[in-house]
Protein backbone atom coordinates (compact mmCIF):
# COMPACT_ATOMS: atom_id res chain seq x y z
CA UNK A 1 0.00 0.00 0.00
CA UNK A 2 0.98 3.25 -1.22
CA UNK A 3 0.39 7.34 -1.03
CA UNK A 4 1.05 10.01 -2.69
CA UNK A 5 1.45 13.58 -1.14
CA UNK A 6 1.18 16.64 -3.41
CA UNK A 7 4.10 19.05 -2.40
CA UNK A 8 2.68 22.20 -2.05
CA UNK A 9 5.34 25.00 -3.01
CA UNK A 10 5.65 28.03 -5.12
CA UNK A 11 8.94 26.90 -7.17
CA UNK A 12 10.98 28.70 -4.39
CA UNK A 13 10.14 26.96 -1.52
CA UNK A 14 8.36 23.86 -0.30
CA UNK A 15 5.67 24.68 2.13
CA UNK A 16 5.20 23.56 5.92
CA UNK A 17 1.93 22.35 4.90
CA UNK A 18 3.46 19.71 3.08
CA UNK A 19 5.68 18.34 6.32
CA UNK A 20 2.13 17.99 7.80
CA UNK A 21 0.63 16.25 4.79
CA UNK A 22 3.14 13.65 5.14
CA UNK A 23 2.48 12.93 8.80
CA UNK A 24 -1.02 12.15 7.87
CA UNK A 25 0.19 9.31 5.06
CA UNK A 26 2.50 8.00 8.08
CA UNK A 27 -0.85 7.94 10.16
CA UNK A 28 -2.89 5.95 7.35
CA UNK A 29 0.56 3.86 7.41
CA UNK A 30 2.35 3.04 3.87
CA UNK A 31 5.21 4.16 1.84
CA UNK A 32 4.98 7.61 1.57
CA UNK A 33 5.62 9.46 -2.12
CA UNK A 34 5.98 13.22 -2.33
CA UNK A 35 5.00 14.35 -5.90
CA UNK A 36 6.29 17.71 -6.96
CA UNK A 37 5.05 19.45 -10.22
CA UNK A 38 6.83 22.80 -10.64
CA UNK A 39 9.15 24.62 -12.66
CA UNK A 40 12.80 25.62 -11.86
CA UNK A 41 11.97 24.24 -8.15
CA UNK A 42 15.19 22.69 -7.18
CA UNK A 43 15.26 23.94 -3.45
CA UNK A 44 11.89 22.55 -3.50
CA UNK A 45 13.24 19.10 -4.25
CA UNK A 46 16.09 19.46 -1.96
CA UNK A 47 13.89 20.10 0.88
CA UNK A 48 11.31 17.64 0.11
CA UNK A 49 13.85 14.83 -0.11
CA UNK A 50 14.75 15.74 3.72
CA UNK A 51 10.80 14.98 5.19
CA UNK A 52 10.88 12.37 7.50
CA UNK A 53 9.74 9.35 6.27
CA UNK A 54 9.36 10.22 2.50
CA UNK A 55 10.46 7.00 0.58
CA UNK A 56 10.69 8.77 -3.37
CA UNK A 57 10.37 12.10 -4.21
CA UNK A 58 9.12 12.49 -7.99
CA UNK A 59 9.61 15.29 -9.60
CA UNK A 60 7.54 16.24 -12.76
CA UNK A 61 9.53 19.87 -14.03
CA UNK A 62 7.98 21.54 -16.72
CA UNK A 63 7.06 25.21 -17.56
CA UNK A 64 3.74 23.85 -18.09
CA UNK A 65 3.95 23.55 -14.82
CA UNK A 66 5.36 26.45 -13.20
CA UNK A 67 1.47 27.78 -12.05
CA UNK A 68 0.48 24.59 -10.77
CA UNK A 69 -3.02 24.73 -12.34
CA UNK A 70 -5.32 22.09 -11.56
CA UNK A 71 -6.20 20.73 -15.04
CA UNK A 72 -2.52 19.44 -16.18
CA UNK A 73 -1.42 18.74 -12.48
CA UNK A 74 -4.52 16.23 -12.41
CA UNK A 75 -3.80 15.04 -15.11
CA UNK A 76 -0.50 13.63 -13.71
CA UNK A 77 -1.77 13.05 -10.75
CA UNK A 78 -3.90 10.63 -12.69
CA UNK A 79 -1.68 9.09 -14.52
CA UNK A 80 0.88 8.20 -11.65
CA UNK A 81 -2.40 6.80 -9.95
CA UNK A 82 -2.24 3.04 -10.61
CA UNK A 83 0.58 2.85 -7.75
CA UNK A 84 -1.44 4.56 -4.74
CA UNK A 85 -4.14 3.71 -3.10
CA UNK A 86 -3.98 6.68 -1.03
CA UNK A 87 -3.58 10.54 -2.85
CA UNK A 88 -3.22 12.99 -0.64
CA UNK A 89 -2.63 17.23 -0.61
CA UNK A 90 -3.07 20.01 1.60
CA UNK A 91 -6.24 21.63 1.94
CA UNK A 92 -5.00 24.98 0.51
CA UNK A 93 -6.27 26.45 -2.64
CA UNK A 94 -3.87 24.62 -5.12
CA UNK A 95 -5.10 21.20 -3.06
CA UNK A 96 -8.73 21.98 -3.20
CA UNK A 97 -8.15 23.03 -6.73
CA UNK A 98 -6.87 19.81 -7.89
CA UNK A 99 -7.68 16.93 -6.00
CA UNK A 100 -11.51 17.06 -6.99
CA UNK A 101 -10.69 16.46 -10.46
CA UNK A 102 -8.43 13.85 -9.94
CA UNK A 103 -11.16 12.52 -7.69
CA UNK A 104 -13.82 12.48 -10.51
CA UNK A 105 -11.13 11.34 -13.08
CA UNK A 106 -10.76 8.41 -10.86
CA UNK A 107 -14.24 7.76 -10.39
CA UNK A 108 -14.02 8.07 -6.67
CA UNK A 109 -15.33 10.70 -3.79
CA UNK A 110 -13.03 12.72 -1.79
CA UNK A 111 -12.90 13.26 1.34
CA UNK A 112 -12.23 17.34 2.04
CA UNK A 113 -10.45 18.82 5.44
CA UNK A 114 -9.82 15.12 6.85
CA UNK A 115 -8.45 16.17 10.46
CA UNK A 116 -8.18 12.76 11.72
CA UNK A 117 -7.07 9.35 10.42
CA UNK A 118 -8.90 5.77 12.62
CA UNK A 119 -7.80 3.53 9.68
CA UNK A 120 -6.92 3.61 6.28
CA UNK A 121 -10.53 3.37 4.99
CA UNK A 122 -12.40 5.81 7.57
CA UNK A 123 -11.22 9.18 8.48
CA UNK A 124 -12.98 12.45 10.26
CA UNK A 125 -13.81 15.07 8.84
CA UNK A 126 -15.90 18.56 10.23
CA UNK A 127 -18.74 19.86 8.34
CA UNK A 128 -21.25 22.64 9.32
CA UNK A 129 -18.24 25.23 9.92
CA UNK A 130 -17.10 22.60 12.30
CA UNK A 131 -20.56 22.46 14.42
CA UNK A 132 -20.27 18.44 13.52
CA UNK A 133 -17.32 15.69 12.71
CA UNK A 134 -18.17 13.08 10.48
CA UNK A 135 -16.77 9.80 10.97
CA UNK A 136 -16.48 8.43 7.55
CA UNK A 137 -15.72 5.22 5.70
CA UNK A 138 -14.35 4.71 2.44
CA UNK A 139 -15.71 1.88 -0.13
CA UNK A 140 -13.75 3.38 -3.49
CA UNK A 141 -10.65 0.93 -4.43
CA UNK A 142 -8.41 4.78 -3.66
CA UNK A 143 -8.83 7.31 -1.10
CA UNK A 144 -8.57 10.60 -2.47
CA UNK A 145 -8.23 13.47 0.47
CA UNK A 146 -7.27 16.91 1.01
CA UNK A 147 -5.95 17.24 4.69
CA UNK A 148 -6.63 19.85 7.21
CA UNK A 149 -3.16 20.66 7.51
CA UNK A 150 -3.60 22.65 11.35
CA UNK A 151 -4.77 19.08 12.50
CA UNK A 152 -1.31 17.48 12.41
CA UNK A 153 2.01 18.03 13.28
CA UNK A 154 4.87 18.37 10.71
CA UNK A 155 7.08 15.56 9.99
CA UNK A 156 10.84 16.24 11.24
CA UNK A 157 13.17 17.09 8.50
CA UNK A 158 16.25 14.46 8.57
CA UNK A 159 15.17 11.63 5.70
CA UNK A 160 17.01 11.26 2.86
CA UNK A 161 14.66 10.36 -0.16
CA UNK A 162 15.66 9.49 -3.60
CA UNK A 163 14.49 11.52 -6.19
CA UNK A 164 12.72 9.97 -9.19
CA UNK A 165 12.36 11.99 -11.98
CA UNK A 166 9.05 12.00 -14.14
CA UNK A 167 9.03 12.99 -17.78
CA UNK A 168 5.46 13.42 -18.74
CA UNK A 169 4.20 17.00 -19.26
CA UNK A 170 0.46 17.37 -19.65
CA UNK A 171 -0.16 20.84 -20.76
CA UNK A 172 -2.35 23.19 -19.07
CA UNK A 173 -5.56 24.72 -20.56
CA UNK A 174 -5.26 28.08 -18.16
CA UNK A 175 -3.22 30.95 -19.00
CA UNK A 176 -1.91 32.29 -16.50
CA UNK A 177 -2.23 36.37 -16.58
CA UNK A 178 -0.71 37.76 -13.54
CA UNK A 179 -0.92 37.75 -9.69
CA UNK A 180 -0.38 39.77 -6.82
CA UNK A 181 0.95 37.69 -3.87
CA UNK A 182 1.07 39.61 -0.31
CA UNK A 183 4.30 40.08 0.88
CA UNK A 184 5.11 40.44 4.30
CA UNK A 185 8.46 39.73 6.61
CA UNK A 186 5.71 38.10 9.07
CA UNK A 187 5.03 34.63 9.33
CA UNK A 188 2.82 32.80 7.45
CA UNK A 189 -0.83 31.88 8.87
CA UNK A 190 -0.60 28.45 8.81
CA UNK A 191 3.07 28.40 10.15
CA UNK A 192 2.50 30.79 12.87
CA UNK A 193 1.86 29.89 16.50
CA UNK A 194 0.63 33.46 17.01
CA UNK A 195 -1.95 34.85 15.25
CA UNK A 196 -3.14 38.37 15.92
CA UNK A 197 -6.30 38.76 14.22
CA UNK A 198 -8.59 42.02 13.45
CA UNK A 199 -12.19 42.85 12.39
CA UNK A 200 -14.75 45.13 11.43
CA UNK A 201 -14.15 47.07 15.47
CA UNK A 202 -10.78 48.07 13.30
CA UNK A 203 -12.23 50.57 11.82
CA UNK A 204 -9.84 51.25 8.71
CA UNK A 205 -6.76 49.38 7.17
CA UNK A 206 -4.85 52.25 8.86
CA UNK A 207 -5.64 50.94 12.44
CA UNK A 208 -4.43 47.57 11.66
CA UNK A 209 -1.01 49.24 11.85
CA UNK A 210 -1.63 48.80 16.21
CA UNK A 211 -2.21 45.02 15.37
CA UNK A 212 0.71 44.90 13.40
CA UNK A 213 2.69 46.37 16.60
CA UNK A 214 1.66 43.80 18.28
CA UNK A 215 2.09 41.02 16.29
CA UNK A 216 5.46 41.62 15.03
CA UNK A 217 6.50 42.04 18.99
CA UNK A 218 5.01 38.40 19.49
CA UNK A 219 6.17 37.36 16.33
CA UNK A 220 3.09 36.63 15.37
CA UNK A 221 1.06 36.93 12.12
CA UNK A 222 -1.89 38.33 11.17
CA UNK A 223 -5.15 37.73 10.35
CA UNK A 224 -8.66 39.04 10.05
CA UNK A 225 -12.38 37.90 10.25
CA UNK A 226 -14.30 38.28 6.81
CA UNK A 227 -15.54 41.64 7.24
CA UNK A 228 -12.56 43.35 7.53
CA UNK A 229 -11.50 41.77 4.31
CA UNK A 230 -14.73 42.79 2.65
CA UNK A 231 -14.56 46.24 4.01
CA UNK A 232 -11.47 46.56 2.33
CA UNK A 233 -9.03 46.44 5.67
CA UNK A 234 -6.55 44.06 4.60
CA UNK A 235 -5.80 41.66 1.62
CA UNK A 236 -8.02 38.33 1.64
CA UNK A 237 -5.23 36.23 2.01
CA UNK A 238 -5.48 37.27 5.61
CA UNK A 239 -9.33 35.87 6.65
CA UNK A 240 -9.83 33.29 9.06
CA UNK A 241 -12.71 31.15 9.08
CA UNK A 242 -15.11 28.82 7.68
CA UNK A 243 -14.17 29.82 3.79
CA UNK A 244 -11.23 31.33 4.38
CA UNK A 245 -8.02 29.86 6.42
CA UNK A 246 -7.97 27.33 8.96
CA UNK A 247 -5.22 27.97 11.64
CA UNK A 248 -4.79 26.70 15.57
CA UNK A 249 -1.27 28.34 16.70
CA UNK A 250 -0.43 28.63 20.40
CA UNK A 251 -2.28 31.92 20.71
CA UNK A 252 -4.72 33.46 19.22
CA UNK A 253 -5.46 37.18 19.99
CA UNK A 254 -8.88 38.51 18.49
CA UNK A 255 -9.71 41.83 18.57
CA UNK A 256 -12.69 43.64 17.81
CA UNK A 257 -13.72 40.16 16.43
CA UNK A 258 -17.56 39.37 17.44
CA UNK A 259 -17.05 35.33 16.79
CA UNK A 260 -19.44 34.40 14.24
CA UNK A 261 -19.86 30.46 13.53
CA UNK A 262 -18.05 31.46 10.62
CA UNK A 263 -14.95 32.76 12.02
CA UNK A 264 -14.76 29.94 14.90
CA UNK A 265 -14.76 27.90 12.51
CA UNK A 266 -11.07 29.15 11.39
CA UNK A 267 -9.69 29.15 15.20
CA UNK A 268 -11.95 27.32 17.58
CA UNK A 269 -8.75 24.74 18.02
CA UNK A 270 -6.38 27.55 18.79
CA UNK A 271 -4.87 26.43 22.15
CA UNK A 272 -5.12 29.45 24.27
CA UNK A 273 -7.47 32.38 22.67
CA UNK A 274 -7.74 35.91 23.67
CA UNK A 275 -10.78 38.24 22.68
CA UNK A 276 -10.38 42.09 23.23
CA UNK A 277 -14.22 42.94 22.64
CA UNK A 278 -15.91 46.20 23.68
CA UNK A 279 -19.24 44.63 24.03
CA UNK A 280 -19.38 42.21 27.06
CA UNK A 281 -22.35 39.91 25.01
CA UNK A 282 -19.78 39.37 21.89
CA UNK A 283 -20.22 35.57 21.50
CA UNK A 284 -16.19 35.33 21.04
CA UNK A 285 -16.10 35.62 25.18
CA UNK A 286 -18.18 32.10 25.32
CA UNK A 287 -15.00 30.62 23.78
CA UNK A 288 -12.05 32.61 24.90
CA UNK A 289 -9.34 31.31 27.43
CA UNK A 290 -9.37 34.95 28.68
CA UNK A 291 -11.43 37.80 27.71
CA UNK A 292 -10.91 41.77 28.05
CA UNK A 293 -13.79 43.66 27.89
CA UNK A 294 -11.89 46.92 26.52
CA UNK A 295 -11.71 49.20 23.65
CA UNK A 296 -9.01 48.03 21.68
CA UNK A 297 -7.71 51.28 20.80
CA UNK A 298 -6.49 51.89 24.53
CA UNK A 299 -5.83 48.27 25.19
CA UNK A 300 -3.78 47.23 22.21
CA UNK A 301 -1.22 49.45 22.35
CA UNK A 302 -1.32 48.92 25.83
CA UNK A 303 -0.81 45.12 26.01
CA UNK A 304 1.83 45.79 23.11
CA UNK A 305 3.73 48.04 25.69
CA UNK A 306 3.41 45.29 28.94
CA UNK A 307 4.94 42.19 26.81
CA UNK B 1 -25.48 32.41 -24.33
CA UNK B 2 -26.99 30.22 -21.65
CA UNK B 3 -25.60 30.09 -18.19
CA UNK B 4 -25.98 26.84 -16.13
CA UNK B 5 -26.23 27.95 -12.18
CA UNK B 6 -26.32 24.62 -9.74
CA UNK B 7 -27.67 26.00 -6.20
CA UNK B 8 -28.39 23.81 -3.17
CA UNK B 9 -30.76 24.05 -0.28
CA UNK B 10 -28.96 24.41 3.00
CA UNK B 11 -29.20 25.45 6.67
CA UNK B 12 -29.29 28.61 6.71
CA UNK B 13 -26.15 30.61 7.16
CA UNK B 14 -27.14 32.11 10.54
CA UNK B 15 -28.23 28.82 12.60
CA UNK B 16 -26.37 26.63 14.45
CA UNK B 17 -27.02 23.20 13.98
CA UNK B 18 -26.54 20.67 16.09
CA UNK B 19 -25.62 16.79 15.98
CA UNK B 20 -28.80 14.64 16.75
CA UNK B 21 -29.28 12.27 19.74
CA UNK B 22 -28.30 9.15 18.43
CA UNK B 23 -24.92 10.89 16.90
CA UNK B 24 -25.99 9.78 13.14
CA UNK B 25 -26.67 13.03 11.33
CA UNK B 26 -27.26 16.93 12.58
CA UNK B 27 -30.43 17.75 13.30
CA UNK B 28 -32.18 20.04 10.71
CA UNK B 29 -35.92 19.20 11.79
CA UNK B 30 -37.88 22.81 11.88
CA UNK B 31 -34.78 24.91 11.18
CA UNK B 32 -34.26 27.49 9.09
CA UNK B 33 -33.67 26.38 5.05
CA UNK B 34 -31.81 28.77 2.83
CA UNK B 35 -30.46 28.96 -0.76
CA UNK B 36 -26.32 28.37 -0.06
CA UNK B 37 -25.19 31.94 0.35
CA UNK B 38 -22.03 31.29 -2.48
CA UNK B 39 -24.61 29.84 -4.61
CA UNK B 40 -26.51 33.10 -4.06
CA UNK B 41 -23.44 34.41 -5.40
CA UNK B 42 -23.18 32.69 -8.55
CA UNK B 43 -27.24 33.55 -9.32
CA UNK B 44 -26.18 37.29 -8.92
CA UNK B 45 -23.33 36.93 -11.27
CA UNK B 46 -25.43 35.16 -13.60
CA UNK B 47 -27.95 38.10 -13.28
CA UNK B 48 -25.56 40.99 -13.71
CA UNK B 49 -23.90 39.29 -16.85
CA UNK B 50 -27.93 39.19 -18.29
CA UNK B 51 -28.18 42.55 -17.50
CA UNK B 52 -24.77 43.65 -18.89
CA UNK B 53 -25.77 41.39 -22.13
CA UNK B 54 -23.65 39.06 -22.42
CA UNK B 55 -25.92 36.16 -21.13
CA UNK B 56 -29.02 35.58 -22.80
CA UNK B 57 -30.45 32.89 -20.77
CA UNK B 58 -30.07 31.62 -16.98
CA UNK B 59 -30.92 28.11 -16.11
CA UNK B 60 -30.91 27.36 -12.41
CA UNK B 61 -30.45 23.64 -11.93
CA UNK B 62 -30.65 21.51 -7.81
CA UNK B 63 -30.12 18.20 -7.10
CA UNK B 64 -32.20 17.74 -3.68
CA UNK B 65 -35.32 17.24 -1.92
CA UNK B 66 -39.16 18.41 -3.16
CA UNK B 67 -38.46 20.86 -1.01
CA UNK B 68 -35.19 22.14 -2.62
CA UNK B 69 -37.62 23.76 -5.29
CA UNK B 70 -38.38 26.60 -2.96
CA UNK B 71 -34.27 27.55 -3.49
CA UNK B 72 -35.25 27.10 -7.36
CA UNK B 73 -37.59 29.82 -7.06
CA UNK B 74 -35.76 32.07 -5.15
CA UNK B 75 -32.79 31.85 -7.65
CA UNK B 76 -35.51 32.68 -10.53
CA UNK B 77 -37.19 35.72 -8.72
CA UNK B 78 -33.27 37.10 -8.46
CA UNK B 79 -33.38 36.94 -11.99
CA UNK B 80 -32.90 33.14 -13.47
CA UNK B 81 -34.93 32.10 -16.21
CA UNK B 82 -35.86 28.37 -15.80
CA UNK B 83 -35.34 25.85 -13.06
CA UNK B 84 -34.35 21.92 -13.49
CA UNK B 85 -35.14 19.79 -10.43
CA UNK B 86 -33.90 16.91 -10.13
CA UNK B 87 -35.59 15.02 -7.12
CA UNK B 88 -34.41 12.90 -4.55
CA UNK B 89 -34.36 12.03 -1.04
CA UNK B 90 -31.17 10.70 -0.63
CA UNK B 91 -28.15 12.95 0.52
CA UNK B 92 -25.43 12.76 -2.05
CA UNK B 93 -21.73 12.87 -2.38
CA UNK B 94 -20.71 15.52 -4.50
CA UNK B 95 -19.21 13.05 -6.93
CA UNK B 96 -22.65 11.91 -7.79
CA UNK B 97 -24.12 15.73 -7.72
CA UNK B 98 -21.36 16.37 -9.99
CA UNK B 99 -22.57 13.74 -12.41
CA UNK B 100 -26.19 14.47 -12.94
CA UNK B 101 -24.67 17.94 -13.50
CA UNK B 102 -23.03 16.42 -15.93
CA UNK B 103 -25.94 15.24 -17.52
CA UNK B 104 -28.08 18.14 -17.13
CA UNK B 105 -24.92 20.02 -18.91
CA UNK B 106 -24.53 17.34 -21.84
CA UNK B 107 -28.70 18.73 -22.53
CA UNK B 108 -28.56 22.47 -21.82
CA UNK B 109 -24.78 22.74 -23.44
CA UNK B 110 -24.67 26.00 -21.52
CA UNK B 111 -21.37 28.43 -22.41
CA UNK B 112 -20.84 29.46 -18.92
CA UNK B 113 -21.34 27.18 -15.36
CA UNK B 114 -21.25 29.47 -12.85
CA UNK B 115 -21.59 27.34 -9.03
CA UNK B 116 -20.73 28.34 -5.12
CA UNK B 117 -16.73 27.35 -4.42
CA UNK B 118 -18.41 25.44 -1.27
CA UNK B 119 -21.65 24.46 0.34
CA UNK B 120 -21.92 25.60 3.86
CA UNK B 121 -23.30 22.69 5.14
CA UNK B 122 -20.62 19.53 3.60
CA UNK B 123 -17.97 22.11 3.32
CA UNK B 124 -16.42 20.41 0.67
CA UNK B 125 -15.39 22.56 -1.81
CA UNK B 126 -15.52 19.75 -4.58
CA UNK B 127 -18.68 19.88 -6.93
CA UNK B 128 -17.37 22.72 -9.38
CA UNK B 129 -13.90 21.25 -9.85
CA UNK B 130 -15.60 17.61 -10.28
CA UNK B 131 -18.40 18.48 -13.18
CA UNK B 132 -15.03 20.47 -14.74
CA UNK B 133 -13.12 17.35 -15.45
CA UNK B 134 -15.99 15.06 -15.97
CA UNK B 135 -17.48 17.72 -18.82
CA UNK B 136 -13.99 18.45 -20.03
CA UNK B 137 -14.26 21.51 -19.99
CA UNK B 138 -11.51 24.08 -18.18
CA UNK B 139 -12.45 25.85 -14.49
CA UNK B 140 -11.53 28.74 -12.61
CA UNK B 141 -11.94 28.49 -8.65
CA UNK B 142 -12.62 30.59 -5.85
CA UNK B 143 -13.59 34.00 -8.24
CA UNK B 144 -13.78 37.49 -6.91
CA UNK B 145 -14.37 38.86 -10.25
CA UNK B 146 -14.73 37.10 -14.10
CA UNK B 147 -15.19 39.13 -17.02
CA UNK B 148 -16.61 38.01 -20.22
CA UNK B 149 -14.65 38.75 -23.57
CA UNK B 150 -15.59 36.80 -26.14
CA UNK B 151 -15.08 33.30 -26.19
CA UNK B 152 -12.56 33.66 -23.34
CA UNK B 153 -12.78 34.32 -19.57
CA UNK B 154 -10.51 36.80 -17.67
CA UNK B 155 -10.78 35.47 -13.60
CA UNK B 156 -9.27 36.62 -10.73
CA UNK B 157 -9.36 34.48 -8.45
CA UNK B 158 -8.59 34.17 -4.50
CA UNK B 159 -5.97 32.09 -3.53
CA UNK B 160 -3.75 31.48 -0.77
CA UNK B 161 -1.60 33.92 -1.24
CA UNK B 162 -3.32 37.16 -2.45
CA UNK B 163 -4.61 37.07 -6.19
CA UNK B 164 -4.29 35.72 -9.23
CA UNK B 165 -5.68 36.34 -12.50
CA UNK B 166 -6.59 33.83 -15.43
CA UNK B 167 -8.04 33.24 -18.68
CA UNK B 168 -10.23 30.08 -19.51
CA UNK B 169 -11.61 29.88 -23.17
CA UNK B 170 -15.67 29.31 -22.88
CA UNK B 171 -17.40 26.93 -22.45
CA UNK B 172 -16.37 27.00 -18.69
CA UNK B 173 -16.56 26.12 -15.24
CA UNK B 174 -16.21 28.96 -12.54
CA UNK B 175 -16.97 28.63 -8.89
CA UNK B 176 -17.35 31.98 -6.92
CA UNK B 177 -16.19 33.31 -3.30
CA UNK B 178 -17.40 35.73 -0.95
CA UNK B 179 -16.38 38.95 -2.48
CA UNK B 180 -17.40 38.18 -6.09
CA UNK B 181 -20.23 40.74 -5.84
CA UNK B 182 -23.15 41.30 -3.15
CA UNK B 183 -26.70 39.35 -4.36
CA UNK B 184 -29.33 41.68 -4.58
CA UNK B 185 -33.07 40.89 -2.47
CA UNK B 186 -35.64 39.95 -4.57
CA UNK B 187 -38.46 42.37 -5.03
CA UNK B 188 -41.54 41.56 -4.67
CA UNK B 189 -43.29 41.42 -7.89
CA UNK B 190 -40.31 38.96 -8.92
CA UNK B 191 -40.86 36.82 -6.36
CA UNK B 192 -44.50 36.33 -8.09
CA UNK B 193 -43.32 35.97 -11.24
CA UNK B 194 -40.78 33.41 -10.43
CA UNK B 195 -43.92 31.16 -9.42
CA UNK B 196 -45.02 31.40 -12.81
CA UNK B 197 -41.32 30.23 -14.49
CA UNK B 198 -40.89 27.42 -16.10
CA UNK B 199 -39.39 24.12 -13.55
CA UNK B 200 -38.92 21.11 -14.95
CA UNK B 201 -38.44 18.13 -11.96
CA UNK B 202 -36.43 14.74 -13.12
CA UNK B 203 -35.54 11.95 -11.38
CA UNK B 204 -32.56 10.21 -11.67
CA UNK B 205 -33.19 7.45 -13.56
CA UNK B 206 -34.80 10.38 -15.87
CA UNK B 207 -30.93 11.47 -16.83
CA UNK B 208 -29.45 8.20 -17.24
CA UNK B 209 -27.09 8.45 -14.88
CA UNK B 210 -26.11 5.19 -12.85
CA UNK B 211 -24.72 6.65 -9.59
CA UNK B 212 -22.20 4.48 -6.89
CA UNK B 213 -22.26 4.07 -2.87
CA UNK B 214 -18.88 5.64 -2.21
CA UNK B 215 -19.09 6.01 1.33
CA UNK B 216 -20.98 5.61 4.64
CA UNK B 217 -21.09 7.85 7.35
CA UNK B 218 -20.43 6.14 10.47
CA UNK B 219 -21.22 9.03 13.17
CA UNK B 220 -21.61 11.92 13.41
CA UNK B 221 -20.05 13.33 16.95
CA UNK B 222 -19.82 17.34 18.50
CA UNK B 223 -16.77 18.87 18.50
CA UNK B 224 -14.49 18.64 21.65
CA UNK B 225 -16.43 21.39 23.78
CA UNK B 226 -13.34 24.28 25.03
CA UNK B 227 -13.37 24.45 28.62
CA UNK B 228 -14.79 28.03 30.03
CA UNK B 229 -12.79 30.98 30.34
CA UNK B 230 -12.11 33.30 32.32
CA UNK B 231 -12.92 37.94 31.99
CA UNK B 232 -9.80 39.45 33.10
CA UNK B 233 -10.31 43.22 34.67
CA UNK B 234 -7.00 44.64 32.99
CA UNK B 235 -4.50 44.64 30.15
CA UNK B 236 -1.84 44.13 32.58
CA UNK B 237 -4.30 40.81 34.02
CA UNK B 238 -3.94 40.21 31.02
CA UNK B 239 -0.52 40.36 30.60
CA UNK B 240 0.34 38.62 33.06
CA UNK B 241 -1.84 35.46 32.49
CA UNK B 242 -0.34 35.31 29.46
CA UNK B 243 3.31 35.27 30.47
CA UNK B 244 2.78 32.86 33.82
CA UNK B 245 -0.31 30.94 33.33
CA UNK B 246 -0.88 29.99 29.78
CA UNK B 247 2.82 30.28 29.80
CA UNK B 248 2.46 31.74 25.63
CA UNK B 249 4.77 34.53 25.44
C1 LIG C 1 -21.19 31.89 3.72
C2 LIG C 1 -20.49 32.71 4.74
C3 LIG C 1 -19.15 32.49 4.94
C4 LIG C 1 -18.45 33.26 5.88
N1 LIG C 1 -17.13 33.01 6.07
C5 LIG C 1 -16.46 33.72 7.00
C6 LIG C 1 -15.08 33.47 7.27
O1 LIG C 1 -14.44 32.61 6.67
N2 LIG C 1 -14.47 34.22 8.22
C7 LIG C 1 -15.12 35.20 8.93
O2 LIG C 1 -14.50 35.85 9.79
N3 LIG C 1 -16.42 35.45 8.68
C8 LIG C 1 -17.09 34.75 7.72
N4 LIG C 1 -18.40 35.05 7.47
C9 LIG C 1 -18.97 36.28 8.07
C10 LIG C 1 -19.43 36.12 9.48
O3 LIG C 1 -20.75 35.63 9.49
C11 LIG C 1 -19.42 37.51 10.20
O4 LIG C 1 -20.21 38.41 9.47
C12 LIG C 1 -18.03 38.10 10.33
O5 LIG C 1 -17.14 37.16 10.88
C13 LIG C 1 -18.09 39.32 11.24
O6 LIG C 1 -16.84 39.95 11.32
P1 LIG C 1 -16.45 40.83 12.57
O7 LIG C 1 -16.55 40.02 13.80
O8 LIG C 1 -15.16 41.50 12.26
O9 LIG C 1 -17.56 41.99 12.52
P2 LIG C 1 -18.78 42.29 13.52
O10 LIG C 1 -19.63 41.09 13.68
O11 LIG C 1 -19.36 43.53 13.02
O12 LIG C 1 -18.04 42.52 14.89
C14 LIG C 1 -17.26 43.64 15.17
C15 LIG C 1 -16.93 43.57 16.64
O13 LIG C 1 -16.03 44.61 16.98
C16 LIG C 1 -16.36 45.10 18.27
N5 LIG C 1 -15.82 46.46 18.36
C17 LIG C 1 -16.16 47.55 17.61
N6 LIG C 1 -15.42 48.62 17.98
C18 LIG C 1 -14.61 48.22 18.98
C19 LIG C 1 -13.64 48.87 19.78
N7 LIG C 1 -13.34 50.17 19.60
N8 LIG C 1 -13.02 48.17 20.73
C20 LIG C 1 -13.31 46.85 20.94
N9 LIG C 1 -14.22 46.17 20.20
C21 LIG C 1 -14.86 46.86 19.24
C22 LIG C 1 -17.85 45.03 18.32
O14 LIG C 1 -18.30 45.00 19.67
C23 LIG C 1 -18.15 43.75 17.56
O15 LIG C 1 -18.23 42.64 18.44
C24 LIG C 1 -19.12 34.28 6.58
C25 LIG C 1 -20.48 34.48 6.38
C26 LIG C 1 -21.16 33.70 5.48
C27 LIG C 1 -22.62 33.92 5.30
Amino acid sequence: MAILVLAEHDNASLKLDTAKVVACGQAIGGDVDVLIAGHECAAVVDAAKQLAGVRHVLVAQSVQYANGFADNVAQLIVDLAGDYEHILAAATSQGKDTLPRVSALLDVAQLSEVVEVVSADTFVRPIYAGNALATIQSHDAKKVLTVRTSAFDAVANDGAADVVAIDKVFDSVTQFVSQSLSKSERPELGAASVVVSGGRGLGSSENFVILEKLADKLGGALGASRAAVDAGFVSNDLQVGQTGKIVAPDLYIAVGISGAIQHLAGMKDSKVIVAINKDPEAPIFQIADYGLEADLFEAVPELTDLL
Amino acid sequence: MKVLVPVKRVVDANVKVRVNADNTDVDTANLKMAINPFCEIAVEEAVRLKEAGVVSEIVVVTVGPKAAQEQLRTAMALGADRGIHIQTEEALVPLSIAKLLNAVQKKEQAQLIILGKQTIDGDNNQTGQMLSALANMPQATFASEIKVDGDSLAVTREVDGGLQNVTISLPAVVTVDLRLNEPRYAKLPNIMKAKRKPLETLSIDDLGVSLKLHQTVLKVTPPAERKAGIMVASVAELADKLKNEAKVI
